[in-house]
């Protein structure tokens, strides 16, 4: 094959001079895992509270958390983000809408990623910390009433702690997605890690080089997740359940 | 207050069939490819040969860990170059189409080896030890006992499976490739419509997906009855 | 102390309890038996309104149990129940299993509650496994614990909705035994149990419930000694035959 490998591209100046291409990819880096650790966070809270609605006896909250799960699960996540990114601003008082419009060009997309992925993730985590609730013998739940602690009580001292043990394997993996989700916020322009091996294939034309050394970076991210996720699940387990010591 | 102006769709309809002709061939394609294919890398990962499942696994593990945009990219500017270097393909051929098609074909096959891994799994040892006592060699122990249950038990996330496939073709996107979602945001940047055409869109992948995970959850509750 | 009147309850069209009315009073022990789905334990969770019925009233210690304006919460905390299925809190240690409610809902002190959770553990015997978890124990070593935690609430009356029916056999007596002292002691006790030999040792009454009725509702000797109704004579048959 007639490619010539240069692997020391990477570390060549960039045409504006600041910095290497590495630099580039690392600037790239910080934007994913800025974003979609910034996402993470308020997913596990709202899909948290989805999810303990989703299973409680009032019908009416009921409904509230399934209308939200299945809207953002069954919609396409580009199709979220666009509008989010392009409708919203569209739809808001106009006083509001320019002043999004006006803002730093970076924090805009930077929100709209934000809420794209955090109201994404938000329902898939919904659906785990049901499922997690679900999966509890039922007699928990009356067993914790029996003794006189509310249902609020119920949830916070017996039922979520037990589901959330259940459900760290599942969510270990939708915490591995919400770093690949983020990828798409490149198609609104966001300079993250994706966007950047694609910049370097335009500039540099080794177009192997850049996606290799993205990829290893994306593993590597995986490798760290999994790692962190082991510890977490190694670290609230107890003896005498699955798994235990 | 925006004012919404929903005429250009009417008019737009044709390319947005299109556009969903083409959705539902990336969609299809990748499915029947993508159970083949995950079948033979699950067999491989499971067979207990390190020459066949360390390969398998290396596949499955680095398609998981990448973003599909990644690989969408990848395959729409990578391969192409290397496929003409070898056949000496014309540059100028427009190759989106079947790039798009070769990267969500295997990049789903990792997706549903795990899935049906998983499921071959979940059928109980003792019914293997079962069928085995009763004089079933491998391939019939496969064929008659655990593939069937297997089958049973995995069908309803190969169709959530699906389902997910079927909206993430919309990021052929950054390939400037036309499919449902391509051509919707098309009409709305040519018509000065985009507001209404993307709400349009979601509106159309919604129910789409809402109809058909409502009856793969049926199918569901039917089979455990 | 507990009183029930004319309780029905349906699950959407089914009716799984018909006018069920019966009282069990202070100090007395009532065995409810009946096949299965028979209603049993659907009659005895309706006490603490883990299962709403929707006509009919219940009274536990004059307060009624359906009224929309009871706090549940409050007396559930009153009343002990100790469930088939030990529901011993797995992510807890046998200790904090004993102390949560104490604490979060009677405001015990950590410290207070812990001592008289060591002491309950000291009744059942169980005294050495307080840092274990639920998982490490035996399944009558979970029940004696389940009693433990509903007695450390100080209830007025105790609900055991088939304790044993989960155990291994060689488990039961062991959990029966400290049934058997409570009931001594003068425990208000209603128990769903097939254990013909504790209830001729301890009950006070024994009702017999078929089709979500209660059939009979007799003294334990009237009722072993000559049930009226053809089902119970039946059920007694077939259950003391072996």
């Amino acid at each position: 094959m007639g490619y010539a490998w240069n692997w020391s591209v990477l570390l060549s100046a960039t045409p504006s001079g600041e910095t290497t291409f590495l630099g580039w990819l690392l600037a790239g880096l910080q934007w994913t895992l800025g974003l979609s650790l910034a996402a993470w966070l308020v997913a596990l809270i709202i899909g948290t509270l989805f999810g303990v609605l989703r299973t409680v006896p009032n019908r009416w909250l009921r409904g509230v958390a399934t209308t939200y799960v299945e809207i953002f699960r069954n919609v396409p996540l580009l199709v979220q983000l666009f509008i989010w990114y392009f409708v919203l601003p569209e739809l808001l008082p106009s006083t509001w809408g320019s002043a999004i419009k006006q803002s730093d060009p970076l924090m805009q997309q930077f929100i709209a990623a934000w809420l794209c992925l955090f109201c994404f993730t938000g329902a898939r985590v919904c659906e785990q910390v049901r499922g997690g609730i679900e999966s509890l013998p039922g007699g928990q739940r009356n067993a914790a009433l029996a003794l006189g602690l509310t249902l609020p009580q119920t949830y916070r001292q017996v039922l979520l702690p037990m589901a959330f043990r259940i459900i760290v394997p599942p969510l270990t993996s939708e915490f591995l997605n919400i770093f690949k989700n983020s990828a798409v916020a490149s198609t609104i322009g966001l300079i993250e890690l994706s966007r950047q091996a694609q910049q370097l294939v335009d500039y540099t034309a080794q177009p192997y080089e850049a996606f290799i050394a993205v990829t290893l970076l994306y593993a590597l991210i995986n490798v760290v997740v999994m790692l962190a996720m082991r510890w977490v699940e190694a670290t609230t387990r107890f003896p005498g359940f699955v798994g235990g010591r | 207050m925006y004012e919404f102006d929903w005429s250009s769709i009417p008019g737009a309809l044709p390319i947005l069939a299109k556009g969903m002709s083409v959705t539902l061939e990336l969609t299809l394609t990748a499915i029947a490819v993508g159970i083949v294919w995950g079948a033979l890398l699950a067999m491989a990962r499971l067979s207990g040969k390190p020459w066949l499942s360390w390969p398998a696994a290396t596949y499955v593990n680095v398609f998981r860990a990448i973003p599909l945009v990644m690989v969408i990219l990848w395959f729409y500017l990578i391969v192409p170059a290397l496929l003409q270097q070898l056949l000496h393909v014309q540059a100028s051929t427009d190759i989106r189409m079947a790039s798009a098609l070769v990267a969500f074909s295997l990049f789903e096959s990792a997706y549903y080896a795990e899935i049906i891994r998983a499921g071959i799994q979940s059928v109980p040892k003792g019914q293997v030890a079962a069928a085995q006592a009763l004089g079933m060699p491998y391939a019939q122990v496969m064929r008659w006992v655990v593939l069937p249950q297997a089958l049973r038990n995995m069908t309803p996330l190969l169709l959530t499976q699906a389902i997910i496939l079927f909206q993430d073709t919309s990021l052929v996107y950054v390939i400037g490739l036309a499919d449902f979602f391509g051509a919707a945001y098309k009409v709305g940047d040519r018509d000065g419509r985009l507001v209404e055409l993307l709400l349009f869109a979601g509106l159309i992948y919604f129910v789409i997906c809402y109809a058909v995970s409502w009856l793969v959850k049926n199918l569901q509750r039917k089979s455990v009855a | 102390m507990i009183v029930y009147d004319k309780v029905s309850k349906w699950y959407g069209s089914f009716q799984v309890l018909t006018e069920c009315s019966t009282q069990v009073r202070r100090g007395e022990v009532v065995v409810i038996c009946g096949p299965s789905g028979s209603g049993k334990s659907t009659l005895i969770k309706c006490a603490n309104g883990l299962e709403p019925f929707q006509a009919g009233e219940i009274t536990v210690d004059g307060i009624s149990v359906g009224a929309p304006g009871t706090n549940l919460p409050k007396l559930r905390s009153r009343i002990g129940m100790v469930f088939q299925h030990f529901e011993l809190f797995p992510h807890l240690s046998i200790m904090a299993n004993l102390t949560i409610a104490q604490v979060k809902v009677l405001g015990r002190r950590p410290d207070e509650a812990a001592e008289k959770g060591l002491q309950l553990l000291d009744r059942v015997g169980l005294r050495a496994l307080a840092d274990k978890h639920p998982g490490q124990l035996s399944g009558g070593q979970q029940q004696r614990v389940a009693i433990a935690r509903a007695l450390a609430m100080d209830p007025i009356c105790m609900l055991f909705d088939e304790p044993t029916s989960a155990l291994d056999p060689e488990m039961i007596n062991e959990v029966l035994d400290v049934m058997v002292e409570l009931a001594r002691e003068g425990m208000t006790m209603m128990c769903v149990s097939h254990e013909m030999g504790f209830a001729r040792k301890v009950a006070h009454r024994v009702i017999f419930m078929d089709q979500g009725r209660i059939v009979e509702d007799a003294p334990t000797e009237e009722f072993f000694g000559a049930p009226r109704s053809e089902r119970a004579q039946q059920f007694l048959s077939k259950i003391l035959r072996h």
